[in-house]
């Protein structure tokens, strides 16, 4: 499919990037121009992605994460986040809503269901010991001309 | 953040701010409950009203607090919440754990 734009970064697993990942996709997604809550939902998505490539993937350990964010025709937002840390040994239990690995730290589970209602898309590919990659997309609503 | 008790109506207010992701939710956790261990509230006030930003890492840190002070008799509010964040509030449940308010009301000074 063809690609309208392109913009790929790739990063320390370091939790102060968490913060840079949002900046980096609200800063990617002006030309598209998305209402205030398709921002909202995406900031959100790409923030779950790098947090659970950075706790789980790399977990105590670091390495890069690599986030590329693509302009698909049509008002498609692709996000595709990859890390190479310890992979999910089994991916449709992972993403069962309240599941975690981590109980103990707080965590809620609800990662991949936030992923899942936020986007129109979600793909996870993990090979254990490997890594993960997660392909998200979104469809923005239909732009309306102003006045 | 700022905390605040109140003695008369042991309320522990916690004032968020900013983006509240996994780079600063350990913080957060670690200043509230050293004020829950201190004071055992009857009542944990978060106040959303600054915060411009939560995902499931601030999900978990409600969830956190809440397994701490239900023991305790404690209950949790969630002040102000912006529309999105409010959006992830109910996706996750959390008014079965907590109460999200608009506004501090005389309820919970009790
Ligand atoms: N990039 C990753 N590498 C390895 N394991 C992962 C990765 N992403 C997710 N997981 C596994 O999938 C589980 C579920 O992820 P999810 O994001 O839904 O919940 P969580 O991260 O545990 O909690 P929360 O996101 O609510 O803080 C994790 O607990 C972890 O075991
Ligand atoms: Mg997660």
């Amino acid at each position: 499919m063809k690609i309208l734009n392109e913009f790929k970064c790739t990063f320390p697993a370091n939790s102060a990037n968490e913060g840079l990942a949002r900046a980096t996709l609200s800063a990617f997604l002006i030309q598209a121009d998305p209402t205030a809550q398709e921002l909202a939902d995406l900031r959100t998505v790409i923030s779950e992605a790098v947090t659970n490539a950075i706790v789980h993937g790399y977990r105590g350990t670091t390495g890069d994460i690599t986030v590329c964010l693509r302009l698909l025709p049509e008002r498609v937002i692709y996000i595709k986040v990859t890390d190479k840390g310890c992979g999910i040994p089994d991916v449709q239990k992972a993403m069962e809503p309240l599941y975690t690995s981590a109980p103990e730290e707080d965590r809620a589970g609800l990662g991949f269901a936030i992923m899942q209602t936020f986007t129109s898309s979600l793909r996870v590919r993990s090979i254990a010991g490997h890594g993960t990659t997660l392909i998200m997309r979104r469809q923005l609503g239909v732009k309306h001309e102003e006045g | 953040m700022k905390l605040h008790y109140d003695i008369d109506s042991s309320c522990l207010t916690a004032v968020l701010d900013g983006e509240i992701d996994h780079h600063i939710a350990g913080m957060v956790r670690m200043e509230v409950d050293t004020a829950i261990y201190a004071h055992s509230p009857r009542t944990l006030v978060l106040d959303f009203g600054n915060v411009t930003f939560m995902d499931s890492s601030g999900i978990g840190l409600i969830m956190g607090r809440y397994k701490i002070l239900q023991p305790l008799g404690g209950t949790i509010i969630l002040l102000r919440p912006a529309p999105h964040i409010g959006r992830i509030l109910r996706l996750a449940g959390m008014e079965r754990l907590a109460e999200i308010r608009q506004e501090l009301g005389e309820g919970a000074m009790q």
